[in-house]
């Protein structure tokens, strides 16, 4: 398992590399931490003809605090740091709470945000978080750059809004909503191993304790990121008492995720899957807007 | 009999190397002007090949050669038959084995066709995609029953059927009991296959000094010297022209003795043809194709039962899954056939199994090796039975235990090194009362059990009963030297992968001659220097080539008290050994060093009496009349998530009788990777084909090994049964800890599960599959 | 191909010591640190960054070999299993690698490199850890032989020794001596 050879650069600016995305087209491939891509090359079920490594673009490595109390995350920015930041403690503590769910502690020293959610896998973990989140992507490109909302930024099962010139450079996630509990669950085989199913649960509680407004997104049960519409807008206006939860969670396994089988769920389990974390998803996310506590 | 070494938890000499990354595996040789192979593998199960040229990969940048089957001209043959059937009357056998590279057709996915010998590992794999091979899909032979029906796809075209063979033993009249009994129950139970998944892939480098005219191999193998006398005859070369070193080997777990893998026949001759070193290493793709597998089978089985839960009678059909070829002969279809019958008195016996062609990698022993299956359907019988009477599950199992005065006992059937199954020695209730109460059994039945499903918790506990044929023959060797500066050479023919053959051989040396353990240097798997024996397997090792090392060893002892009596002037009971020294017993300062000693043996000039031999040296064999059976008793608690059916194994224990220990700390080890490996069969492993007999997991992300967070603590208890059949008394351990696993899963699931009325009559069992079978039982 | 005639120079520290060198682009590092700088103690199992033998520290980091080109080490500082003890004989040992000998946390060693190079810098950071914590951090290292249970034990009593919690000396089952059981 060796993998087939390709022209390596790596620049050390983003301009440069931006001139090289714009020289090779289609024919490069972005390496940001490898995590994925590199296993694919290992098998060559990929090969790409040029590889653009961006591990030694600086400008792409950085967290910091936003406007309004959002967050700013260089794409490059390693997972390791985002795991062990104070900051992304305080400002999302749903993405705080999934980044060790992620593969092993050394994969995340390599791998990184940017890498992770521009590839796309439908199994990942940090698509359907920032979806959850309702992050927004920063593409920059030769003509300048544009901000994608999440949900418009997956296309499909390894396909994203990204232009082959352009490339991600940040992720903002907005400010943590007032009044809101969180919650990320997945279950796995093995620890750390990817999902047969996750879900991301974000609830805002009002002053009346109903639920001002809910939003989950799901992992490995269809082509990407999968949002439980159903399930969240029946809580809507609610008191989110268990009954209430039980049925968004029924909601979600019947109505709102398709899965597919794979070699390790059939259809019904993941459903099964899907109902169960959800239902333990939203009562923890509630139990956590009702406890009224910041995060952090 | 006190010890100072034997029987202690002595730390392994063999640790500082392997700690330090100094260990040499195969792959880390790298000779000058040394040549990599890349093997071009078929994408499909069962195919007929058409044409294959490489004539493009032989212009590539780096390509030095590529071979088919055609150009390896007379070379090409297929391999030997390494185990011949049992002599069972009766019994049907074709042998068809494996072939170096594919010709005609081929017959698994990931079969080999064509070598390419390039300047680097990278350049060969680049060249594999130039080369085109005509190649036309033919329908796949995968299920076992379907392989037999009438029209199956058949896999040697030579033959009439897929099937391999077809062998039925007796005793007794198990029609006749079925009868008399009280209850008879009866099954189909299903057991599927998983990778041996050593972390180290296969490997071999060759190298050929034309000048010696001395060929050296470096080979990941068990069996080094099987190895080397196979190679001798294949080349054309005499056994001492050829070299056979396994170093350090990175996991075998029995793929590892198979013989020959089509690699260890293709290198050596492409060394010799180009007169350049080649090394090929398996990658992990290739290991889940072309290393062999195991465990296929599908039983129908029968339990005849007085209304006391006493057993009169077994009934097994089985099949078994060869693979597409089967140069293993029936080892392990043998060993289902022979642990089935447990630590149990059986007096009426039918087993009948039909081995099958099918269109998969090749089967061969895997840790257990076929054990598994026969204690699977035993003990999965018991508790139905059990449940049936309404008998307690431990009760059942200790109404029917062999008692220790029924030992010797021959259950009349021939075992898989062609003697009668006999057991040695044992004394199996205590085991059982020991693992009962580690495991608290009757507490967590009467007072844990119902008051945690009150609480709505789903929990279980299982407890199953096996025995293990271990320490087969034919025999081992070993050599013991005292050399001149006072240290002690050992080597003997057996390879090593991790047992801690090093320091357990050193400790039976050690503790003869009065010398520190990390005194005594052991080589193991080089036939350079020990070229008697047959290999590891079957977990014989101490048993086999340790006895050798004491028989060697006590006869070094003679020598050393021979001549140092001639010398201090003593009788020889009048010398004792210690510190490395021969001396006057309690004179310290008559102390003789045994380097000095050695010396002495070794005279440069002078004359010697007629007759003498020179040096502290001595080869001695040992070969066992017929294996010893250990034997235990596992006991598990599990939790099972109702809602999401993951499982969680609260508490594990293992009461293991291995005769006596040799090393405490390196038994538990041996048992804890057991249990390991077998929690990964019952639990997490599966290796899935689809009905193309293509192979739908093979990678390490998809095929499920077990990890630390998986694995629980395994609580341990040991019993010590000598054995009679070797002076040591040991019996061995190496495959134990992961034969009764699948038995203990289905056991305590089921248990707690049972308010649902789930059957478990399969492994491997996965979350998915509990959950199918929940809502089976649910809609019934 | 002319790709594969286009070699990178790299400069880069293994163990403490500068290494010049010529490298294809898709030399995986791990093939580099075997092959090219003979440091065979790292081990590959697996190509595909699950079985975690193949780990080595970069800038201190616990990373997998095998999921990184050699090219893109240039610059950077490693550390592989040949740079834990200090000399040559068992003397010498990292106090980690002392605690796998006298726990009896390797069978055949083929992973154990691995997992003492994702050990050492967790024990640094978390010089107190609980079981639960190790074997989630030790999950990303598949061991075939032992069970993990030794490899556990092994880490626990480094702890103990690396934070001081003990002397000098690992308490190993059999008391840190060769022959007492």
């Amino acid at each position: 398992m060796k993998p087939a050879p390709f022209e390596y650069h790596a620049p050390e600016t983003l301009e440069e590399a931006l001139e090289l995305l714009a020289r090779f087209g289609e024919e490069a491939t972005l390496l940001a931490g490898g995590q994925s891509l590199v296993p694919t090359m290992n098998f060559r079920l990929a090969q790409p003809a040029v590889l653009v490594d961006l591990n030694r673009v600086q400008e792409l490595f950085y967290l910091e605090p936003g406007e309004g109390g959002s967050l700013r995350i260089g794409a490059m920015t390693r997972q390791v740091t985002v795991e062990r930041s104070s900051l992304v403690r305080e400002r999302s503590p749903l993405l705080f709470q999934t980044m060790p769910c992620i593969a092993h502690p050394q994969i995340r020293n390599r791998g990184t945000i940017g890498g992770s959610l521009a590839h796309a896998d439908p199994s990942a973990e940090l698509p359907a978080v920032l979806a959850a989140l309702e992050g927004r992507l920063l593409l920059q490109g030769p003509q300048g750059q544009r901000w994608v909302d999440t949900r418009e930024f997956y296309t499909g099962m390894f396909a994203t809004d990204r232009q082959p010139d352009e490339l991600l450079r940040e992720v903002e996630i907005p400010a943590w909503p007032a009044s809101s509990g969180w919650d990320f669950q997945e279950l796995a085989r093995r620890h750390g191993d990817y999902a047969l199913v996750g879900v991301a649960a974000v609830v805002g509680l009002d002053s009346n304790r109903r639920c001002r407004r809910a939003r989950l997104t799901y992992l490995s049960v269809g082509d990407g990121v999968v949002e439980g519409r159903r399930a969240a807008e029946s809580l809507q206006g609610r008191v989110c008492n268990g009954e209430q939860l039980a049925e968004a969670a029924r909601l979600a396994a019947h109505e709102d995720v398709d899965p597919l089988e794979d070699m390790h769920a059939s259809v019904a389990y993941k459903r099964r899957l899907v109902e169960v974390l959800t239902g333990r998803a939203l009562a923890n996310a509630v139990a956590r807007a009702r406890e009224g506590s910041a995060p952090g | 009999m006190s010890t100072r070494y034997f029987g202690k938890s002595v730390r392994r000499n063999e640790d500082p190397r392997l700690l330090t990354g100094r260990a040499l595996f195969v792959d880390d040789l790298q000779l000058p002007g040394m040549l990599h192979l890349a093997f071009l593998r078929s994408d499909f199960a069962h195919a007929r090949i058409h044409s294959i040229d490489y004539s493009e990969a032989l212009g590539l940048p780096g390509v030095v050669a590529a071979f088919d089957a055609a150009a390896l001209g007379e070379y090409w043959k297929p391999g030997p038959l390494l185990v011949p059937p049992p002599p069972v009357e009766g019994a049907v056998f074709s042998a068809r084995t494996q072939v170096p590279l594919a010709r005609g057709k081929v017959r698994h996915q990931g079969e080999p066709i064509v070598v390419v010998v390039a300047e680097s590992r990278y350049l060969a794999e680049d060249a594999l995609d130039s080369i085109i091979v005509e190649m036309e899909s033919l329908p796949a032979a995968v299920d076992l029953e379907e392989a037999l029906a009438p029209g199956a796809p058949l896999i040697h075209e030579d033959l009439d059927s897929n099937l391999a063979a077809h062998v039925t033993q007796r005793k007794g009249d198990f029609d006749s009991a079925a009868k008399n009994a009280d209850l008879v129950v009866g099954r189909r139970f299903l057991y599927d296959r998983g990778a041996s998944a050593a972390i180290e892939n296969r490997g071999i480098v060759a190298h050929w000094d034309e000048r010696a005219q001395h060929l050296t191999v470096w080979d990941t193998t068990q069996a080094p010297i099987p190895i080397r006398n196979g190679l001798a005859g294949l080349l054309g070369l005499s056994e001492s022209q050829v070299r056979v070193i396994a170093p350090f080997i990175g996991g075998g777990f029995g793929p590892k003795i198979m013989m020959f893998y089509p690699e260890e026949v293709v290198a050596p001759w492409i060394a010799m043809r180009l007169k350049r070193p080649v090394k090929w290493i398996e990658d992990r793709q290739e290991n889940f194709f072309a290393t062999t597998q195991e465990r296929g089978q599908v039983h129908d089985s029968e339990l005849a039962v007085t209304r006391e839960g006493q057993i009169l009678g077994v009934k097994d059909v089985f099949l078994h899954d060869n693979g597409a070829y089967n140069p293993y002969g029936l080892t392990v279809p043998i060993n289902s056939q022979c642990t089935l019958l447990g630590p149990y008195r059986v007096p009426h016996y039918h087993s009948e199994f039909r081995a099958v062609f099918t269109n998969k990698t090749i089967v061969t022993p895997v840790r257990g090796a076929g054990r598994q299956h026969g204690v699977f359907v035993m003990e999965r019988l018991l508790d139905l039975a059990a449940r049936e009477l309404g008998l307690d599950r431990a009760e059942i199992r200790r109404r029917n235990l062999l008692r220790p005065d029924e030992f010797p006992h021959n259950h009349q059937i021939i075992f898989q090194d062609f003697a009668p199954l006999t057991y040695d020695s044992g004394n199996y209730e205590p085991c059982l009362d020991k693992a009962l109460e580690m495991i608290d059994y009757h507490r967590f039945v009467s007072q844990e059990q119902p008051q945690l499903r009150s609480q709505g918790k789903c929990v279980g506990v299982g407890v199953v009963c096996y025995v293990e044929g271990t320490g087969i023959g034919p025999y081992e060797g070993a050599r013991v030297t005292v050399e001149p500066d006072g240290g002690v050479s050992l080597a003997t023919g057996v390879g090593t992968q991790g047992q801690g053959h090093f320091t357990v051989f050193a400790q039976i040396v050690a503790e003869a001659l009065g010398v520190e353990v990390h005194k005594v240097r052991v080589v193991t798997g080089d036939t350079g220097a020990f070229h008697w024996g047959t290999g590891t397997f079957a977990s014989r090792g101490a048993v086999v080539a340790g006895s050798a090392c004491h028989a060697a060893v006590l006869e070094v002892r003679r020598k050393i008290l021979r001549l140092a009596s001639g010398i201090l002037e003593v009788s020889e009971e009048d010398l004792e050994l210690a510190d490395g020294a021969v001396r006057v017993k309690g004179v310290p300062g008559s102390a003789l060093g045994l380097g000095e000693l050695a010396l002495k043996a070794n005279p440069l000039r002078g004359a010697v009496a007629p007759g003498t031999e020179p040096g502290l040296e001595a080869t001695a064999y040992f070969g066992p009349s017929s294996g010893s059976t250990a034997n235990g008793v596992h006991a598990m608690i599990v939790e099972v998530d109702a809602e999401t059916l993951m499982v969680k194994i609260q508490r594990y224990v293992v009461v293991h009788d291995c005769g006596r220990v040799i090393n405490p700390l390196i038994l538990e080890g041996q048992i804890e990777g057991g249990v390991a490996h077998g929690i990964g069969n019952a639990f997490y492993e599966q290796l899935i084909y689809d009905g193309e007999g293509q192979l739908l997991n093979g990678s390490f992300m998809d095929y499920l090994l077990p990890t630390s967070t998986d694995v629980p603590r395994i609580e341990s208890g040991h019993l010590e049964t000598p054995s009679p059949l070797n002076p040591l008394g040991v019996k061995g351990a190496g495959e134990a800890g992961a034969i009764p696993v699948g038995a203990l899963f289905a056991q305590a699931l089921e248990d707690a599960l049972s308010p649902e009325g789930v059957e478990i009559l399969e492994i491997p069992l996965s979350p998915n599959r509990l959950f199918e079978l929940l809502e089976e039982a649910r809609s019934r | 191909m002319d790709l594969e005639a286009k070699r990178h120079r790299i400069s880069i520290t293994v163990n403490g010591i500068g290494f010049d060198a010529e490298v294809e682009a898709r030399l995986l590092l791990s093939d580099f640190l075997r092959h090219q700088l003979g440091l065979t103690g790292t081990h590959v199992g697996c190509e595909h960054g699950v079985c975690g033998a193949c780990t080595v520290l970069l800038e201190g980091q616990a990373v997998r070999s095998c999921l990184l080109f050699a090219v893109q080490v240039d610059g950077l500082r490693l550390t592989t299993v040949e740079g834990l003890a200090s000399g040559e004989g068992s003397e010498s040992l990292h106090p980690l690698q002392k605690a796998f000998w006298d726990c009896h946390g390797l069978q055949c060693g083929f992973c154990t490199p691995g997992i003492l190079l994702t050990l050492l810098p967790y024990l640094e950071e978390n010089p107190t850890p609980s079981e639960g914590q190790l074997r989630e951090v030790l999950s990303g290292n598949l061991c075939r032989c032992t069970g993990y249970q030794k490899v556990v034990d092994a880490a626990l009593a480094a702890s103990r020794t690396l934070s001081g919690a003990e002397g000098s000396e690992l308490e190993g089952p059999s008391g840190g001596s060769e022959t007492v059981a």
